[in-house]
């Protein structure tokens, strides 16, 4: 299979896992695996993409590249496909490499199939897989041209490294006159309450079994002892339990985390509808009956006050 | 100043929605509503018209009936409609509906392009990317706040690492995050009034797209199958003995979770 | 068993805070011709014919101003909060489309083929010949959510302004006249404060208004209480929860059954029945009603219908099927004694389900809608164009001469105490019902009283017990059911439903039990054989049960409550 492009992002002078992720995934597919890093002052970065697969990683170091914004990127992402004559290209999901992606494709030509959670070859055709309809249904996706364009969701693949080193080239970009009209001005950084449950990898919900507002500790506690953040359920923020922000369902917001632990939570459908994208979901409910135990990945019948206390507990002690 | 709203016709979110089976395609016949954070969109640009003086055009790509979710934002202050929608545009993917917006902003000649950034049907969640590369012209996306001064946009854009703020001169294309403002209702006035308000129509011929660059024939993806998602493995449950906590931590540290 | 009756906790409302002058400056208000509340089959009806009506007439259309027609729907489009069986009398619908569209090209689902009346028991189904008040030939069979849309692109095609997600919360009164209607407010939080987008409610005034609220109309009953125009009997309900189902073989024929799992003797008053429809070749629509004179604390329309689902005859039909719609509404059941004694007053109009004209032997309801909307529509044209001032007392009376003389009258008049005599249990209430239909009305001599749904005394027997648990592919709970009615109401916004909230443990449970959306829950127990009532006001899918047994259902914001599609 002809060569395979990973766009590839770095962060803190790191190559972020997503995009590792997707160079192991091309390793596994077969054919030739590279890498683009593009960015001013990324020279550094570049090499560690040969332990993941890359035989070759393309390099655009330049100024245009050093602030996050993604229309110099086009341009510079177009100078390596032609380089490297990649079939496909693949991008981890993330805000910048949307726009990327999605700005290449107009200046290819391209198709772009994104929110993938699979790929794989039928003889010589890649095939991508995404879910739809809220996660209920998963379809077959593919290109009728190259090259062909993908955006994987975030986490779907593992980076593994298989050793090996890659050949670095550098690649001069010309950047086109609108490319770099857009300007970084300033940073701001987060304040750190933890994360907002749309961005959250792990979520820890509350429902009615809490029993009261002061139920709540418990998911804030299990929350920050995984990172996390927290949400509930109509029921209880109707009930002024927990603000509106963090409600998740058919008239709150959907999530889909890779790690979801619902507490006292029935799972009738509007809230189901809310989290049931989620990667693995935790249920912990004294109802036996109660019909969050149809989708949980693991289903808990017992005591959470008693529960996720101790689970806590068990948690902050690993860490 | 000149504000264009791309937006977008979306089946209703109650409605049962299921994939046509035999184009596997979203079904979209039945009740459409306009996409929710094209309704942000729409909102923005009334508030800029509002404080700076202007025109506010809702542009869309969709078959005739998607006229009507136009009308609401009409109805909420918006001042025309512009709507291509043609046969041979159907079934268009990413590329075919960029190129067909294209070429109608170009024909609008807007200071200011917006777009909502979600779409709740998922198709068109990147489009004002490709849509910005055509028209040759500066791009923000996942923008929580907008300010225009003068002949330029200062935009506070949302990423995974905190806030960036981002300038950049006019005319540019913006994609506008649902936390940027609370829309209105449109008042009872305003919705008797949109029905009043011009509603183009133009097909693929008016903007001198050839119909070969849209609709499936312009697609360069494609849809091959749909399938059930596999069946949950393994549901594990467990009845508390007491060692409840001890066993999810063990299931979540052998799927790496912790 | 308490016998404590519903009607002596009534809701903390009182019609009065219906009623008010326009409060808008006159340059705020939007003025129209003639606005018609509810964007059903009556109201569009109406609108189909006034715009009939100004087509040929334009110089009374000129004098209407602008907006010679408008229609206010608090459903997100219309259509959305509309639900029926429904077995239609093509006569009115034909009439108002006279010349212009046939009903072939209208949306239906044919003519009834083929009909069937069961009395079943638990094990056993029982054919009986229809009642004569039942025979369908000649009908067809609809879904009237369908033939609202259709009916909304008519009445739009002939000029009227359809307004949807706008409530009618005021009825706008003026020196005794009714002179228009106040919209809902959009934007409140919970506790009634204005939020971020707040946009207050407009004084819509017109020369002319007409109610076609449909059932438990909520302008209507105000106005019922305000000018004085009870019927002779006390209005009373039914309740009834629909699904349709997607099935692999097409039922030939129209379905109703008697009986099982209603129980016959008078105590339990539990009167009412099932149907079954075929919709195309693909699908089936199919309900259970029972009347809300029940007394059983635990009777539960919703669990009713999943029990009905379970029965030999019923699961045959379904096998294999799958539910893609779910809804619940009331049926105005007094019938002629109940209706309103005017159905005009001074600038108002009643028309269809909101004038009480149902014919609950016949199951039908939709063609009264329509025709009295047409005649509504002719008469207000008529003063209109004589120059009249509605508004004047009389000036719309030729309406009730016009429903008077009508096929609707007759028909209502020879089965106005049938559904009375089910009171007396289901033997000798069939029994009076056939007296009654040999002689076509003239038997019994003595009119029958109706008594206030929320008269009855509540009884206790385990009736809960036989409800059969939701499996989730033929019986379902009320959760997911609500989910299928496709509603998604905002939840931020105030209550719109007015109950007391601390009742006897009673009653409060016998509302849980009868709403089929869940909106009512025992909450915590106050120690002196009261509980708190819980309300979950977005779960309403708006029914209107429990204006009949002892709340009062009032518009949530515009857009809220179910989005019914082919229901």
């Amino acid at each position: 299979m002809p060569g395979t492009l990973v766009y590839l992002e770095s962060h803190d002078g790191e190559l972020t896992k997503g995009g590792l992720g997707l160079l192991s995934k091309a390793a596994s597919l077969g054919g030739d695996v590279l890498g683009a890093v593009l960015g001013s002052g990324v020279a550094d970065v570049a090499p560690r993409a040969g332990a993941f697969g890359a035989s070759t990683v393309y390099v655009v170091d330049d100024e245009a590249l050093a602030a996050p914004l993604p229309q110099p990127r086009v341009d510079a992402l177009e100078a390596v496909v032609r380089e490297s004559g990649a079939e496909n290209v693949l991008f981890p999901a993330s805000v910048l490499a949307a726009d990327v992606a999605a700005g290449l494709a107009a200046r290819l030509e391209a198709g772009l199939n994104w929110d993938l959670t699979d790929l794989r070859l039928e003889g010589d055709e890649l095939v991508g897989v995404r879910p739809a309809l809220g996660d209920t249904v998963l379809v077959d996706v593919g290109w009728t041209t190259t090259p062909r364009l993908a955006i994987v969701r975030s986490g779907t693949f593992d980076p593994v490294e298989s050793g090996g080193t890659a050949e670095v080239k550098d690649v001069g970009a010309t950047f086109q006159d609108f490319s770099t009209l857009a300007t970084l001005v300033d940073h701001l950084q987060e304040e750190s309450s933890g994360p907002a449950i749309e961005e959250a990898d792990v979520i820890v919900a509350g429902g009615r079994g809490l029993g009261g507002p002061e139920g709540f500790s418990i998911c804030e506690d299990l929350a920050a002892a995984l990172g996390g953040a927290v949400a509930a359920t109509r029921a209880v923020v109707d009930a002024g339990w927990y603000p509106y922000s963090a409600q998740v369902g058919q008239t709150g917001k959907t999530v889909s985390p890779k790690l979801y632990i619902a507490l006292g939570i029935s799972g009738a459908i509007q809230h189901k509808v809310g989290m049931q994208g989620s990667g693995t979901i935790v249920a912990i409910n004294k109802d036996p009956n109660a019909p969050i135990f149809d989708f949980a990945d693991v289903g808990v019948v017992g005591d959470l006050t008693q529960i996720a206390p101790k689970l806590t507990e068990l948690l902050r002690a690993r860490t | 100043m000149k504000i264009a709203v791309c937006v977008k016709q979306v089946p209703d979110a109650t409605v049962h929605k299921r994939l046509d089976p035999s184009t596997h395609r979203l079904d979209r016949s039945g009740e459409g509503t306009l996409n929710a954070t094209d309704v942000n969109a729409v909102e923005e640009a009334l508030r800029l018209k509002e404080a700076q003086g202007g025109e506010v055009v809702v542009v869309s790509l969709g078959p005739e009936k998607a006229m009507d979710s136009l009308r609401k934002a009409l109805a909420m202050g918006a001042d025309r409609a512009v709507l291509v929608s043609d046969e041979g545009a159907a079934g268009s993917d990413l590329l075919a509906t960029g190129r067909a917006l294209a070429k109608v902003l170009e024909r609008e000649e807007p200071e200011l392009v917006l777009f909502g950034q979600q779409s709740s049907d998922a198709d068109g969640a990147v489009l004002w990317a490709s849509v910005a590369d055509r028209l040759r012209r500066p791009m923000v996306s996942q923008v929580a706040e907008l300010t225009i001064d003068g002949d330029s946009l200062s935009g506070k854009r949302q990423t995974e690492f905190g806030y960036d703020v981002i300038s950049a001169p006019l005319p540019a294309v913006v994609a506008v995050s649902d936390a940027i403002n609370e829309p209105r209702y449109p008042s009872l006035k305003g919705i008797m009034g949109a029905k009043a308000k011009p509603q183009e129509v133009v097909s693929l011929a008016d903007l001198g797209v050839d119909a070969e660059t849209v609709g499936v024939a312009g697609s360069r993806t494609v849809v091959r199958a749909v399938a059930p998602p596999p069946a949950k493995s393994d549901q594990v449950r467990i009845e508390d003995d007491g060692n409840a906590a001890e066993k999810i931590v063990e299931y979540l540290a052998e799927k790496r979770l912790v | 068993m308490s016998g404590i009756r519903p009607a002596d906790y009534p809701p903390p409302f009182t019609s009065a805070e219906v009623l008010a002058a326009p409060t808008d400056p006159p340059d705020e208000r939007i003025d129209v011709g003639i606005l018609i509340v509810g964007g059903g089959p009556g109201g569009l009806a109406c609108a189909v014919r006034l715009g009939q009506l100004l087509e040929e007439h334009p110089d009374v259309r000129e004098r209407l101003g602008d907006v010679p027609v408008a229609v206010l729907e608090k459903g997100k489009q219309p259509g959305s909060h509309l639900l029926s069986g429904a077995v239609m009398n093509p006569r009115a619908i034909r009439k108002l489309f006279a010349g212009r569209i046939p009903i072939e090209e209208m949306p239906t689902y044919g003519p009834v083929h083929g009909e069937a009346v069961y009395l079943l028991t638990k094990g056993a189904a029982l054919r009986i010949p229809p009642p004569p008040t039942m025979m369908n030939h000649g009908n067809w069979i609809v879904s009237i959510s369908e033939l609202g849309r259709f009916l909304a692109e008519q009445a739009e095609a002939g000029g009227a302004m359809i307004l949807p997600e706008t409530t009618g919360q005021k009825l706008l009164v003026e020196h005794g006249r009714v002179v228009g209607v106040r919209t809902g407010d959009k934007g409140r939080g919970k506790d009634g404060e204005p939020l971020a987008n707040f946009e207050p409610g407009v004084d819509v005034t017109a020369k002319v208004t007409v109610l076609a609220e449909g059932t438990a109309g909520h302008l209507t009953t105000a106005a019922i209480e305000h000018f004085g125009l009870h019927g002779k009997n006390p209005q009373i309900w039914a309740l009834g929860v629909k699904e349709v189902w997607k099935v692999p073989r097409p039922l030939h024929k129209i379905v109703h059954t008697l009986g099982w799992p209603l129980r016959k003797r008078a105590r339990y008053g539990e009167f009412g029945g099932s149907w079954i429809y075929p919709m195309g070749d693909e699908h089936v629509s199919l309900g259970f009603v029972v009347g809300l004179e029940y007394a059983d604390v635990e009777l539960s329309a919703h669990d009713l219908l999943q029990e009905f689902k379970t029965h030999r005859l019923v699961r045959k039909i379904l096998q294999g099927g799958e539910r893609v719609a779910w809804g619940a509404k009331t049926i105005t059941e007094g019938g002629l004694n109940s209706v309103p004694s005017r159905l005009n007053a001074p600038g108002l109009l009643f028309v269809g389900e909101s004038a009480g004209l149902v014919n609950v032997p016949r199951l039908k309801g939709i063609h009264y809608a329509v025709e009295s909307g047409r005649l509504a529509a002719e008469t207000a044209f008529a003063a209109l164009g004589r120059g009249e001032v509605a508004g004047r007392p009389g000036a719309l009376g030729s309406y009730d001469e016009a429903v008077r003389a009508s096929y609707m009258w007759k028909e209502l008049a020879e089965v106005r105490n049938m559904r009375q005599a089910f009171d007396k249990g289901f033997f000798v209430g069939g029994a009076l019902a056939s007296a009654m239909t040999v002689t076509k009305g003239k038997l019994p001599p003595k009119e029958l009283r109706t008594h206030p749904n929320a008269d009855a005394g509540l009884i206790r027997t385990g009736r809960a017990a036989r409800y059969p648990a939701p499996d989730g592919t033929l019986t379902f709970d009320k959760l997911s059911s609500v989910f299928a009615s496709g509603n998604r109401t905002r939840d931020d916004q105030p209550s719109h439903i007015r109950v007391q909230s601390q009742v006897p443990r009673d009653l409060a449970e016998m509302w849980e039990w009868m709403c089929p959306a869940h909106v009512y829950e025992v909450g915590d127990a106050d120690g002196d054989g009261t509980v708190q009532v819980v309300v979950n006001p977005s779960n309403c899918v708006q029914c209107g049960a429990i204006s009949a047994k002892g709340g009062r259902l009032t518009p949530p914001e515009g857009g809220s409550g179910p989005e019914y599609t082919i229901t």
